[in-house]
Parts: structure tokens; sequence; C-alpha cells
């Protein structure tokens, strides 16, 4: 048995992580409704960090800030779905490749 | 049982004065919310609204008043366990921020009748959002500055998607939130990172603890400040966050394209100058250079961009990208005059660009998607009040001397002087000579007839363009913003001052 000592820089290095996939995922992607996942994916890799640092600083104030984070994206999904669901009642599929209206 | 009734709950002290703005704009929106929900016919509850919505914008106004004049005379009011710190900085911007509210909203009054939207829900959404605003230029913690981020952009993400039968509206809308949604999870990220770093989220309070303490490791620190710039970039579109703009300007409802392009400029360059002069003085050196390539970038991609641009509202979005350059270059000067001249910069560019979007408004046909060149072709010849107007605004924004466009312009070049910034006070001329070669294209176009074939267009569509008449709220608003370019541009003096009081935090 490998005796593993989970640290802080651990947590710290899967929020990286996970922010990064959000990020990159985000710009790669075509469809809308996964874009919109990855943003979800970025914040909760904010919250972990907030977390991680709380734990390690030994202040709640981080722990507190997640759930400003929290109910902020929850604003923003329901605002969010809104704008898609109104958009692509009456198109077949919802991807970014169709929105080219605006361009220059 | 008895014990846990005795325990007080301490509640921290709240000084209403320091948050009354934001308190008076989210009870006006409520108030409009409540109206839509009783009242259920169309035509008196778009009235109650608008004029609820004006009362509320105007007790914002008077607020600030008191706040100015509380805080000239008593100092800077600092209240929600220091988390709202009111000083001569965030309440200057503050009345940046309503006094561009108020000109959006009297346009928005004869548009959306024009249009047929729902009036209601727009002067709710608007006046949330510019709390929100209003709440970023007072915001002393960063968890506050990411909960007023979200609280003027959620509802301008809807705004931008308005006009529901508009696919360009839409397409702006959905653009306008994803990039909208990515700034604020990476600004998020960097509050993240600056927590982790220094122990507190307070601004003052990390200017304390830098000033005490020498990190062992700068990265997490420098990587949070860097992510905290990117997010903050989004939103006041300087290169290369600025993808979102041109589309998010052009696809927007007008009215709500010149409240973004002059308040949510206003709220984020708040935020910045407050962060970087307050949190994060000492760590000038490495914020100087990336504001100035920064500024760099913002006025050459800026300047360059527009020239190639047919349509007039993309036009003027690349344009607020070269003037998001200007302002930036004032500020990373991180002397008194040049936030001075920033300051000044956003209050006469407020009423610059609102003007340019109110004539926009009444210039062209009914249905907001005809603002080429070509349909701008001529108009000075055929309404010469309006075309002379939008030549005027477009003129003013690229400097020409008696406007304030000149003024601040020349305020934002000395400052860079002063500052030894030589090569960006190079780069900044060289762009604005470019800058107005686009501007006149414009001016030209709207005093050159139309080709003899085109010439008939307009003739056959001579209701559609008889329904643009400029009403009594448009013209209010262009009035208005004719007379404060002027004034700064003639007479300069008070608004120097009034700029030179609110740079200290």
């Amino acid at each position: 048995m490998i005796a593993l000592e989970i640290t802080g820089s651990y947590y710290l290095i899967l929020a990286a992580l996970l922010f990064t996939i959000g990020a990159v995922g985000l710009l790669v992607r075509r469809n809308v409704l996964v874009m919109f996942m990855c943003v979800e994916l970025m914040l909760n890799a904010v919250n972990l960090t907030f977390v991680t640092f709380a734990k390690m600083l030994d202040d709640v104030t981080g722990q507190v800030l997640v759930f400003f984070t929290l109910a902020v994206a929850a604003a923003e999904v329901a605002v969010g779905l809104a704008i898609i669901v109104a958009i692509f009642r009456r198109r077949s599929g919802a991807t970014a490749d169709d929105l080219d209206v605006l361009k220059g | 049982m008895s014990f846990l009734a005795q325990a007080t709950i301490p509640a921290p002290d709240i000084d209403f004065l320091g948050v009354g703005p934001e308190i008076a704009l989210v009870v006006a929106a409520l108030v409009v919310i409540l109206a839509k929900a009783i009242l259920r016919k169309r035509g008196p509850v778009n009235q109650i609204s608008l004029w609820v919505s004006i009362i509320g914008v105007g007790a914002a106004g008077a607020l600030l008043g008191f706040q100015w004049n509380d805080v000239r005379d008593n100092g800077p009011l600092t209240t929600i366990v220091g988390s709202v710190r009111v000083d001569l900085f965030g309440v200057f911007l503050g009345v940046v921020v309503v006094a561009a509210t108020a000109m959006a909203l009297f346009l928005a009054a004869s548009y959306l009748e024009r249009e047929n939207l729902e009036a209601p829900e727009y002067y709710a959404l608007m006046l949330l959002s510019a709390a929100g605003m209003v709440a970023m230029t007072t915001a002393n913690d960063l968890i506050v500055v990411f909960v007023a981020l979200e609280v003027l952009s959620i509802p301008l993400y809807v705004l931008a998607a308005f006009d529901r039968r508009r696919l360009s509206s839409q397409e702006s809308g959905i653009k306008y939130f994803v990039l909208g949604a990515f700034s604020s999870a990476v600004l998020l990220y960097g509050v993240a990172l600056v927590y982790g770093a220094t122990g507190t989220t307070s601004i003052t309070g990390i200017s304390d603890f830098l000033a005490q303490n020498t990190l062992f490791e700068q990265g997490t620190l420098l990587a949070g400040l860097a992510l905290l710039l990117v997010g903050i970039g989004f939103k006041v579109s300087a290169v290369p966050f600025h993808m979102w703009t041109p589309d998010v300007y052009q696809g927007a409802p007008t009215p709500v394209t010149a409240f973004m392009a002059s308040a949510t400029k206003a709220a984020g360059f708040a935020a910045l100058l407050r962060l970087l002069g307050v949190a994060f003085p000492l760590y000038r050196n490495d914020w100087r250079p990336v504001l100035a390539a920064l500024a760099a970038l913002s006025l050459v991609v800026g300047s360059v961009a527009a020239v190639v641009q047919t349509d007039v509202k993309r036009i003027l979005a690349y344009s607020s990208i070269a003037h998001a350059g200007y302002i930036l270059m004032g500020i990373q000067a991180d002397t008194a005059r040049g936030r001075q001249s920033a300051l000044l910069y956003l209050l006469v560019y407020a009423f610059m660009t609102v003007g340019a979007f109110a004539v926009i408004t009444v210039a062209t046909r009914k249905g907001d998607d005809h603002h080429s060149l070509d349909d701008y072709r001529g108009l000075a010849l055929r309404r010469p009040v309006v075309g002379g107007l939008l030549a005027f605004f477009v003129l003013a924004q690229a400097g020409v001397p008696l406007t304030g466009g000149f003024v601040v312009k020349l305020e934002i070049f000395s400052s860079a002087v002063d500052a030894g910034e030589y090569g960006l006070a190079t780069i900044g001329v060289l762009a604005a000579v470019v800058a107005a070669f686009f501007y006149l294209r414009i001016s030209v176009a709207l005093f050159t007839k139309p080709d003899g074939e085109e010439a008939a267009a307009p003739a056959a569509d001579d209701e559609a363009t008889e329904d643009r008449k400029v009403d009594s709220w448009t013209a209010i608003v262009l009035t208005v913003a004719v007379a404060a370019v002027l004034f700064a541009g003639i007479l300069p003096g008070t608004w120097l001052t009034f700029a030179g009081d609110a740079t200290f935090f």
C-alpha cells in the first residue's frame, strides 16, 4: 500500500485542470448547450479553489464566497437557457455555426 | 430556549446613504415589474413604468448629489462591513452611469413603441443593470465586484436579445451571453487566486496585506491579477478581449447599444481603476506594461478594423474599442493627471456615444437592421438636422477642436507624455489619424448624393422614413448630448476640476 498524502495543492491543480477543460471546451465546441455546460464547469472549478484556499488559510470567508458563486451561477443558468430556448425554437439544432448573421 | 432568545445577532451597520442610488434603482425596477403584473392594460402600464423609471433614475441622481456633498465634507464613507466605499471617485463614475442610463431610457421610450416591444420588462432590466453598474463604482471587495458585474451583465444579455423577432438581436444576445459568462468565470478565478495569496477579498484589505507582508512566492497573486485584468478587459472591450463587441453592438437594439457602450464602460473602468489604484499600487511595475500593451492593441485594432467596415453601428463599435484604448492609456500613466483624464474621457465619451446612437435610432427605416453606409448616404441632404447631428457626434469622437472629444484626447496625450510614455502617445496620435479617416468617411457619406438608381429607393420608402420623425424624447437626449459635448469642448475648466476632485480614492 502506498500511503498517499493529499495536500491542498492537489485540489488546486485539479481545479486548475477543470477550469482549463471548461475554458478550452467553451472555445472549441460548437453546440451552445455544451458551451453552456463548460461555463458551469469553470465556475465550479473556481468554487473548488475557494474551498481549498479556505481550508488552507483556515478562514471561513472562502466557503461563504462559494454561496455567492452558486447563486449567481443559478441566475445565469436561468437567463442563459431562456435565451437559448428563445433563439433555437425555430431552428433545427443548437449549434453556434448557425449564428452567422453578424460578421465583418 | 431562554438562552437562545437572549442571544443577539449582531447586524452590520448600514449607512443607507452609501447604497442609496442602488436602492432607488432597484425599488423602481421592482415597482415596474409589479405594475406590469397587477395592471394588465398595455397602454397605461407602459406610461406608468416609463415614469416610475424616470423617477427612479432621478432619485438615484439626486442621491449621488447628496453623496458627493457628504463625501467632500466628511471624507469617504465605508459601510456594510467595508464592502462598499463611497468616495468622490466612485460618485463621479456613478454620475456618469446614471446620466448615461437616463439618456438611454429616454431613447428607449420612443424606440420601444415604434418597434412594438414589451416596455415594462425593458425598463426593469435596464434599471437593474444600472444598479449593478452603480454598485460596481463603489465596490470595495472583490466579491462585490463580481456580484455587481453579474447584476449588470445578466440583464444586458436579455436586453441585447430583446427584439426576439429580429435574428441579429437574438444572435447578439447569445454571443454576448456566452462570452460574458466566460469572462465572469475568468474574473472569478482571479478573485479566488488573489484570495488564496492574500487571505482576503477586501480591496483595501489586500492593499494593507501587501504593504505589511512580503509574499514568499508571487505566482498565485500575479496570476490572479492577470485573470482579473482579463475579466475586466472583456467588459470594457479592450483588445484582445473585444471579439464580441462589433457583433453585439450591431445586433442589439440601438438604445441598448447606447447604454452598453457608455454605462458599461464607465462601470468596468471604475472596477479596474480601483483595483489597480487601491489594491495593487505596489505591483505597478507588473501591471503598467500589460496595460500599455492592451492600450496599444486596442488603439491599433480598433482604429484599423473600423476602416474596412460598412455598417455604421459596427464602425462605432470598433471606435468604442479604440476609445477604450485611450482610456487605458490614461490609466496606465498611473498619475493623478492620468486618472483625471481617464475619468473626464469616460464622462464626455458617454455623451458623444449616446448622442451618436440617438441619431441612429431615428435615422433610418423601421426595423433597426438598415445601418449600412449606403443607407446613410445623403442623409444630411434629405434631413439636414438629423444628418448634421450625426456628423457632429462622429467628428466629436474623432477629436475635432471645440468639441469635448478634442479636450479629452488632448488631456490623455499630455498625461501619457507627462508619465514619459512617448511610444504609447505616438501610437495614440497615429491611431487618431487613422480613426479620423473612418469618421470622415461617415460624414462624407452623409453629405453625398446617393447614386441614381438608389436615389429612387428612399422615395419609395417615404412612409417608412416618415415614421422616424425625431420625437420629443429623442430630441431631449440630442439636445443634452450636444450641449454637453460643446460645453466640454469650449469651457472644459469646470469639468476638469470636477474630474480632478474625483481622482483620489
